[in-house]
Order: structure tokens, then sequence, then C-alpha cells
């Protein structure tokens, strides 16, 4: 199992050809206590970038997006009643779905956990 | 450090005093303002209805009209009552225009020689040259650059304010006075945004910052930013200019009759009188009602309402989470037909039609002093 990292703050742990999707701790504290999450739906097929989900904030709604092509598998049903998990275990049991990855050369651009946090870094100053 | 975009905002005199306390700065108004401090909006939302939450509204217009008519001045440009108002009586009330639109909405305080006027930061620049160029001849606006304006809101409020500023707990709602806060004569008002008690206070800037420090070290007072002051007030149904109130919405659609007193219904001579007056006897077309969507997501401003299966028939202006509610807070425009409370309406959001139904605002009820 290894964990990738985009530049938009998704991670993405691929076990297989299974990737199970979060946003990362960075992400959830730059939107703030989460009051709504709509997840894709199971079998929903997605291109890289298409909106997969929906994270809402008291101020503001933001999109997730499919960090690669794939069959949505599996969705954390959860969330539904319990938003401020993403908050509280964004990189665990805050996970969105799991994506059944059709292409794993469209994650080539994706960082390792340690090219992540040089890039967060970066983005302060 | 390069250049940014806050180089062209204006700051509040305690900007600095924000910083030190952890805010998220935003722009707003063209001003930088504190959206929310480390605890976050819903917790600085929840902790002004339970305790009490200093909220810096320096942003906003303040200004005094000077002279004996000053009252009459004012009523030619708005249609509340303002010649009623008792001495450090003050009321909301509007600027119309003569489509019978609302240009802002406001709060003036008559003090006999002079009027003590708060406009929004968003409208200031077109509020007060518009009252200077009615006022003159009979009145003369100053306006207040040397004031910050605090609101400390919440149900500890008065409790707060008590040893400070005495004689403060016991002033009426929506009355006035000078009042020396820490040896700073202050102008306080028990007033707000929140639908809580509470009391907006101006200041000079001076000392505002040791004033803001006093208060914030009373255990039972957080600072609370921009975020949570929308939460709040829209949870008490209370307009926002620019969604819920605009250069097309009549006071009447708005549901803000109850500002217009029967004497100024009778008189007129207020800008937009020809249709804000029909619309007071027979009705206006569209009405803003609350709006309770089902589910859990959020509906905000923007949002189309439709009839159940039909057409888009009006607008959400306002919506998001209430926290106090614990659930969906939403305003809009809809027909007066749809107007009643249990109406069923379909909000379109993203791909969905969520059903949704009309309902009495506010949804969290006002505790405004009542002596």
């Amino acid at each position: 199992m290894s964990t990738l990292y985009s530049k938009d703050h998704e991670w993405v742990d691929i076990d297989g050809d299974i990737g199970t999707v979060g946003i990362t701790n960075h992400a959830q504290e730059q939107l703030g206590e989460l009051v709504y999450v709509e997840v894709p739906e199971v079998g929903a097929t997605l291109d890289q970038g298409d909106e997969a989900c929906v994270v809402e904030s008291v101020k503001a709604a933001s999109e997730v997006y499919a960090p690669c092509s794939g069959e949505i598998v599996e969705v954390n049903e959860d969330l539904a009643d319990a938003p401020t998990t993403v908050n509280e275990h964004a990189e665990g049991d805050g996970w969105l779905f799991k994506i059944k990855i059709s292409d794993m050369s469209e994650l080539d651009e994706f960082m390792d956990e340690a090219a992540y946090k040089a890039h967060l870094k970066d983005l302060e100053e | 450090m390069g250049t940014s975009s806050s180089d062209t905002l204006k700051s509040v005199p305690l900007a600095d005093f924000h910083r030190r306390q952890g805010a998220k700065m935003v722009p707003f108004a063209g001003y930088e303002m504190p959206v929310q401090y480390p605890a976050g909006i819903i917790e600085e939302h929840k902790h002004t209805r339970e305790k009490a939450g200093l909220f810096d509204v320096s942003h906003m217009g303040q200004a005094w009209l000077h002279g004996d008519g000053a009252a009459q001045a004012l009523e030619t440009v708005i249609p509340g009552d303002v010649q009623a108002l008792d001495h450090a009586q003050g009321r909301y009330t509007m600027i119309t225009n003569d489509d019978g639109g609302i240009i802002d909405d406001l709060i003036v305080t008559n003090w006999t020689d002079k009027i003590f006027i708060v406009v929004n930061a968003s409208r200031k620049d077109v509020d007060l040259p518009l009252i200077a160029a009615a006022a003159s001849g009979k009145a003369e606006l100053e306006l207040v650059e040397d004031r910050a304006l605090l609101a400390l809101q919440g149900p500890a409020a008065a409790a707060v304010m008590a040893p400070l500023a005495p004689g403060c707990d016991t002033m009426s709602f929506m009355s006035a006075a000078e009042i020396e806060i820490n040896g700073v004569m202050c102008h306080v008002t028990r007033s707000g945004y929140t639908g809580e008690d509470g009391y907006e206070i101006s200041i000079p800037v001076s000392n505002v910052e040791e004033i803001a420090e006093t208060l914030c070290a009373h255990p039972d007072v957080m600072p609370i930013g921009l975020g949570a002051r929308d939460t709040l007030r829209l949870e008490a149904g209370l307009c926002l200019y620019g969604n819920d109130l605009d250069e097309t919405t009549s006071p009447i659609e708005a549901g803000l009759i109850w500002t217009i007193s029967k004497r100024r219904r009778a008189e007129g001579g207020f800008p937009g009188s020809e249709r804000i007056l029909r619309e007071i006897a027979e009705g206006p077309s569209r009405k803003r009602v609350g709006i309770a969507p089902e589910g859990r997501a959020p509906a905000r401003e923007g949002t189309a309402i439709h009839t159940p299966g039909g057409n888009a028939v009006g607008t959400l202006t306002s919506g998001g989470f209430g926290p106090s509610v614990g659930g969906l807070v939403a305003m809009g425009y809809v027909p007066t037909e749809l107007a009643s409370a249990g109406s069923q309406v379909e909000l379109a959001i993203r791909k969905n039609m969520v059903p949704a139904s009309v309902v009495k605002m506010p949804v969290q009820p006002h505790r405004f002093y009542r002596g």
C-alpha cells in the first residue's frame, strides 16, 4: 500500500488497482468545520478531474475531483451523518470513496508524502 | 514579500488586535476583516448565543446629521417615522429609491438636535452623499471617521457591560446612551444583528483597542468574526443588504411593512411611495420567506426555487447551515401565493431538485431585552 498526494490536497491510498481517496489534513484545516459531504454514487464512472464529491463548510461548498479515471466501488456512507469525521480524521476514517483505477499512469504526477510536505512548505511562503 | 491585493484594502482600527487573536482576515466591502478566529465559525456562533461575542463592525458607516431639521430631512429619503422618535431612541429603517426599492437598511437614533446614523459598509459611499444631498439647506451631515464600532451580543452581554458602564443593563431595547467605559465617553445603543440581547458601541479610535482587550478579558467574551455574524443574523431572520434587500425589493416584499408607521403610510413623502403604498393596499406580488430544505445539503443564495415539478418562480437570497438550529436555514422571495408557512417548493441544488417548505422566520427566536 502506498499513499500518493496531489497538488490539490487529495490523497490516494493504492492497494492493487483500488485507490482509497480523501482530502488531506491541510485541506480540512483550510475548509473549516464541515457541515455536509456528498459522496459519489457507487458504480459511477469518472474521468480524472471530474467532480467526484462536494464538501461543504459553513461558508462555502468545495469540489473534490477524481484523482484518476475509474469506477467508484465504495463510498463512505458514515459521512452523511458525521461530516466532521473528515475534519477529525481526514487521512484515515474520513476517506471519501474507493475507485477502481483504470489507468495507473494517470497518477504519475502525484507526490509521495515527503514531496507533499515540501509542497505545503512552499505554499506557506 | 511581494505586492498583494491587500494593498488596496482598507484597515479597521483593530486590525492588529484581530491578527494577534489569530483571525483569518478576508476582504469585505473594501476592508480587511476577520471572518473567523481559531475557534471557528460554528463555535463562535454558539458562544454568542450562550454567552457573549464581541464583533468589530468598524467598517460600517457612522455619521451625525446636525440641526433641528434633521428628522424631516431624513424622512424625504426614508419611509420610517424619524420624527416620532423620543430623545435617545433609535429605529431600524431604510433608504428607498423612486422605484420603491431599497438603497440600504440602516439604524437612525434621535438625539434631538442631531441624529446618529449607522449604514452598511458596502453602501456607505452611496448612502452618505445621498443623505447629505437630501439634507442640503436643512441639516448638516458630519461623517464620523475617528470612531470604531463594536458590537457585544449575547445573553451575557448585559452582565459583562454592567460593571464597566453602570446603567447599561437597564437600557431599553433600541435606546441609546452616552456612557463612560474605562473613562472613555462611548455612544452605546442596545441593539444588534444577532437576535440576542446586546449593545453596539461607538468608541474613539484611540481607545478601542484597550476597550476591546478589556471586554475580551472577561471569561464570557470571545471575539467573533463576520462568518458567525452571518450565520447568527440568518437564523434570526434578519436581512443582509445585497442579498435579501436590494434596489428591486420593496420594504413590503421584504416583510418590513412594520417599519412604516400609520402616519407615513397616510402622508407618503418618501421615494417610491407610489409602489410601496400600492403594495400595502393590494399586497405585493412576491414576499421574502424562510425556506427549510429537506436533507442535509445546504441551499445557498442564488438557488432557484421551483413549484413542485414545475418552473422556477423565485430565488434564495441567503442560505446555509445554522449552528443553533442544527440544520439548514434559508430565505428567499417567492410569489405571494406560495408565501404561507407549509407551502411546498423545490430547490435546484446542483443536479437535484430538493423538496423544501416555506417556514416562518425567525427559526431562532429573538431574545431582545424587554425590561
